[in-house]
C-alpha cells in the first residue's frame, strides 16, 4: 500500500524536479508505446523529438508553432495564479481569429499600412470580449468559470464554422468553407526569408517580458498571487476582487485573441474551419508544466510545439496517426500531476498500516 | 406542426438525451462520494471508440457496449489512482483525463473513421407502438434507452433507501467521520469512480453504436461537460437528472423543432444552443449560491487521505 506522509514544508526541490521527471516519464512511456506499435523505440523517439528540429527551417517552424501556445499560456498562468480556473483560451483564440478575419477581409485589395495593426487589435478585442463574458458571469452571476469557459469554447467553435460557411465565406471561393485570402498588407511580416516565422514571435517575446514584470514587480501582480493563495487574506487586505479577476481574464483573453489573429494573419493567411489544433488546451498543460512562471512556460511551450511537430513527423515517417500528439499531451499532464504529489508529500511504502502508523 | 413531426421530436429528444442521462447518472454517483471527475468527456470518447472497434470486429453491438463500459472503467481507474491514491488536484486530474482520452481515442480510432457497423436495433413492443404521439417515443426505442430507465430507477432507490447509498453519501459529506466509523472511504470512492467510468463508457458507446452509428474524432462534442452541468442543475438529486438530460436532448434537436415552424436558421448557429442553454442554466442556479451549497456534497472535490 502506498501511504502519503505530509511534508512539514513544500519541497523546493520537487517543485522544479517534478516537471523534468514528468517529461522523462513521458519519454520512457513513449518508448514503450512505440515498441508496442512495432516501431524501434529509440529510432522512433529520434524521429519524433529530434528530427523535427534537426535543421534551421525546423527550428523556425518550432517557433511558429510555439507562438500561439505561448501567448495563450502566459495569460492562463496569470489566471491560475489568481485561482481563476479559465480553460477557455481555445475559445478566446478562435474568437480572436474570427474578429481579426472580419477586419482583414475589408483590406484584401488595400495596401494601407494600418491594415495589419487593426487586424491584430481586432483579434485582441475578440479574445477580450469572450473572456469578458466569462468575467461578467463569474463576478456578477457567481457562475463557475471552469464550466462556463468550456461552453464558450464550443460556442466559439460553432461561431467559427458559421463564419466560414456564412458571412465570411469567400464569394469567389468555389463554395469552400474559407474566407478570402488576406491581402499582403494584412499579413504579419516574415522575419527570416524562406521561413514562415512571422512577427508573432515578437508579440510572444513581449508577452513574456510583460507578464514576468507584471507578476514579479507590479502591486497588482502581488495582489493577484495573494488572492490566488488565500481568498480570505486578500479580502482582509481590502484587495478589489472584481478588478483582479477582470484583469487576469482580460489579459488572458487579449493574449489568446492575439494568438488567433496571429494564426489567421500569419501561417494560415485566411480564416478556415481549423485554425487551431487545440493550442488553447495544450496551453493549459504548458502553464502547469512551466510552473506558472513565464520562463518555465517558455521552455514548456517549446516542448509542446515540438510534440505537435513530432506528431506530424511520425505520421509521415512512421505512418502513425497524427493524433499521437494528444496521447503525449495527456501523458505529460498525468505524470506531472503524479510527480507533483512529491512536492507536498513523502511516499511511504507501508505493508502494514499499523506499523507505519506507529513509526 | 403536424403529429408526425411532434412524435419524431419526442422520439429524438429521448434518444439525444440518453447518453446525457447515462453519463450524468454516473457522475452523480461519483460526486455523491465526494469525487469531482472532470474527465467525463475523455472517458466517453474512449468508450465510444473501443465500443465501436469491438462491434466492428465481432459484429455484435452488445459486446461493443460491454467493451465500452470496460474502457470507461479502465480510464476511471487511471483517474482514481492519481486523484484518490496520490491525492492530486481533482480538477486538474479530470482535465488531464479528458485531454488524454481525446488524444488516445483519436489515435486508436484513426483507421476506423468512415467505417460502418449495424446500429443497435430498436425493440418495438408491438401494438403499443402505434399509440399516437407517445407510442414510438416510449415503446419503440433501443435496449439502451430502456436500460437507462431501469438504471435511473435503480439509482433513485439506491439513494432513497438502503445502506449502500448512505455509505456513498457519508464518503462524500464527511470522509473523516465516515472513516472513523469504520467505513472504507477509499474503496467506496474507487467504486463510485468506476461506476462513473462505466456509465461514461456506455454513454460514449451509445453515440458510436446507436446514435450515429460511426466513429469520428471528438464525436462527443462536449456532452461530458454538459453532464457535469446537469449534475449541478439537478442539485445532486437523482430525479431531476432525467428531466435535465431530456431538456438538453431537446435543445440539441432544436433545428427540427424550428423546421416544424417553417423557420430556417444556420445549423452552425443552432448547434450552439445546448452550450448556451448550459450557461443560462448555470447562471440561474448560481444566483442563489447558498441554496445550491446545501445540496452539494460537503467534501466534493477536496483531496482526502486516511491519516491513521
Amino acid at each position: 500500500m502506498i501511504r502519503l506522509e505530509p511534508r512539514p514544508a513544500i519541497s523546493g526541490f520537487w517543485t522544479y524536479a517534478s516537471p523534468v521527471t514528468a517529461v522523462l516519464l513521458t519519454l520512457i512511456t513513449g518508448a514503450f508505446l512505440f515498441a508496442a506499435l512495432g516501431q524501434a523505440p529509440l529510432e522512433a523517439l529520434h524521429i519524433y523529438f529530434i528530427s523535427p528540429i534537426a535543421d534551421w527551417y525546423g527550428i523556425t517552424e518550432l517557433f511558429v508553432k510555439a507562438v500561439p501556445i505561448l501567448l495563450c499560456a502566459y495569460g492562463l498562468a496569470l489566471c491560475y495564479r489568481a485561482a481563476v480556473w479559465n480553460i477557455g483560451a481555445e475559445g478566446q483564440l478562435l474568437m480572436g481569429g474570427i474578429f481579426a478575419s472580419v477586419i482583414a477581409v475589408q483590406f484584401v485589395d488595400s495596401d494601407a499600412w494600418l491594415a495589419m495593426p487593426i487586424t491584430m487589435l481586432a483579434g485582441v478585442a475578440g479574445g477580450m470580449v469572450w473572456a469578458g463574458i466569462v468575467a461578467f458571469l463569474k463576478l456578477k452571476m457567481n457562475t463557475n468559470e471552469t464550466l462556463s469557459t468550456i461552453m464558450m469554447n464550443y460556442i466559439a467553435l460553432n461561431l467559427l464554422l458559421y463564419s466560414v460557411h456564412g458571412p465570411l465565406k469567400d464569394p469567389h471561393g468555389f463554395n469552400f468553407p474559407e474566407s478570402a485570402l488576406f491581402g499582403d498588407s494584412t499579413l504579419l511580416p516574415i522575419l527570416f526569408e524562406g521561413t514562415r516565422l512571422h512577427l508573432g514571435l515578437a508579440f510572444s517575446l513581449l508577452a513574456l517580458a510583460a507578464t514576468w514584470v507584471f507578476i514579479s514587480r507590479s502591486f497588482i501582480g502581488f495582489q493577484i498571487q495573494v488572492m490566488g493563495q488565500d481568498q480570505a487574506a486578500a479580502k482582509m487586505a481590502g484587495f478589489n476582487k472584481t478588478k483582479l479577476v477582470l484583469t487576469v481574464l482580460l489579459i488572458c483573453g487579449g493574449l489568446a485573441g492575439l494568438a488567433g489573429a496571429g494564426e489567421v494573419a500569419g501561417p494560415i493567411g485566411q480564416l478556415v474551419p481549423h485554425i487551431s489544433p487545440g493550442y488553447g488546451y495544450s496551453a493549459i498543460i504548458v502553464a502547469f508544466l512551466g510552473r506558472l512562471h513565464p520562463v518555465g512556460i517558455t521552455l514548456a511551450g517549446l516542448l509542446m510545439a515540438l510534440i505537435y511537430m513530432g506528431g506530424e513527423m511520425s505520421q509521415i515517417f512512421l505512418g502513425l496517426p497524427n493524433a499521437i500528439t494528444g496521447v503525449f499531451q495527456g501523458l505529460i499532464l498525468f505524470f506531472l500531476l503524479s510527480s507533483d504529489v512529491l512536492i507536498r508529500y513523502r511516499i511511504r511504502w507501508a505493508s502494514n498500516p499499523m506499523k507505519a502508523g506507529a513509526a | 406542426m403536424d403529429l408526425d413531426l411532434l412524435t419524431n421530436i419526442l422520439y429524438l429528444t429521448i434518444r439525444t438525451g440518453t447518453p446525457l442521462l447515462l453519463v450524468a447518472l454516473g457522475e452523480l454517483v461519483c460526486e455523491k462520494s465526494g469525487v469531482l471527475n472532470l474527465g467525463q468527456e475523455g472517458m466517453m470518447l474512449m468508450g465510444a471508440v473501443v465500443g465501436f472497434i469491438a462491434a466492428f470486429y465481432s459484429g455484435n453491438v452488445y459486446l461493443g457496449f460491454a467493451m465500452a463500459a470496460c474502457a470507461g472503467i479502465a480510464m476511471s481507474l487511471v483517474f482514481g489512482f492519481v486523484a484518490v491514491t496520490l491525492n492530486a488536484n481533482q480538477v486538474a486530474t479530470g482535465l488531464a483525463l479528458t485531454i488524454f482520452g481525446t488524444g488516445l481515442s483519436a489515435f486508436i480510432g484513426a483507421s476506423f473513421e468512415g467505417k460502418t457497423i449495424t446500429a443497435l436495433p430498436t425493440l418495438a413492443v408491438g401494438f403499443v407502438e402505434t399509440i399516437p404521439l407517445i407510442g414510438r417515443p416510449l415503446f419503440a426505442q433501443d435496449a439502451m434507452v430502456y436500460f437507462s430507465w431501469i438504471l435511473f430507477i435503480a439509482i433513485y432507490l439506491f439513494f432513497k433507501q438502503g445502506r449502500g447509498g448512505l455509505k456513498v453519501r457519508a464518503a462524500g459529506e464527511n470522509p473523516t467521520v465516515g472513516s472513523n466509523l469504520g467505513l472504507p472511504v477509499l474503496k467506496i470512492r474507487y467504486l463510485s469512480i468506476m461506476f462513473g467510468g462505466a456509465m461514461a463508457g456506455l454513454a460514449g458507446g451509445y453515440l458510436s453504436l446507436a446514435y450515429t452509428p460511426l466513429w469520428t474524432e471528438n464525436m462527443t462534442a462536449g456532452r461530458g461537460w454538459i453532464a457535469l452541468a446537469l449534475v449541478v442543475f439537478a442539485s445532486w438529486r437523482v430525479g431531476r437528472i432525467m428531466l435535465g438530460a431530456y431538456l438538453f436532448g431537446f435543445a440539441s434537436i432544436m433545428h427540427l423543432v424550428l423546421q416544424g415552424f417553417g423557420l430556417s436558421i444556420s445549423s452552425n448557429l443552432l448547434a450552439t444552443l445546448p452550450y448556451v442553454a448550459t450557461i443560462v442554466v448555470l447562471v440561474f442556479l448560481s444566483k442563489n449560491i447558498e441554496r445550491l451549497k446545501q445540496f452539494e456534497p460537503m467534501a466534493l472535490g477536496k483531496p482526502w487521505h486516511k491519516t491513521h
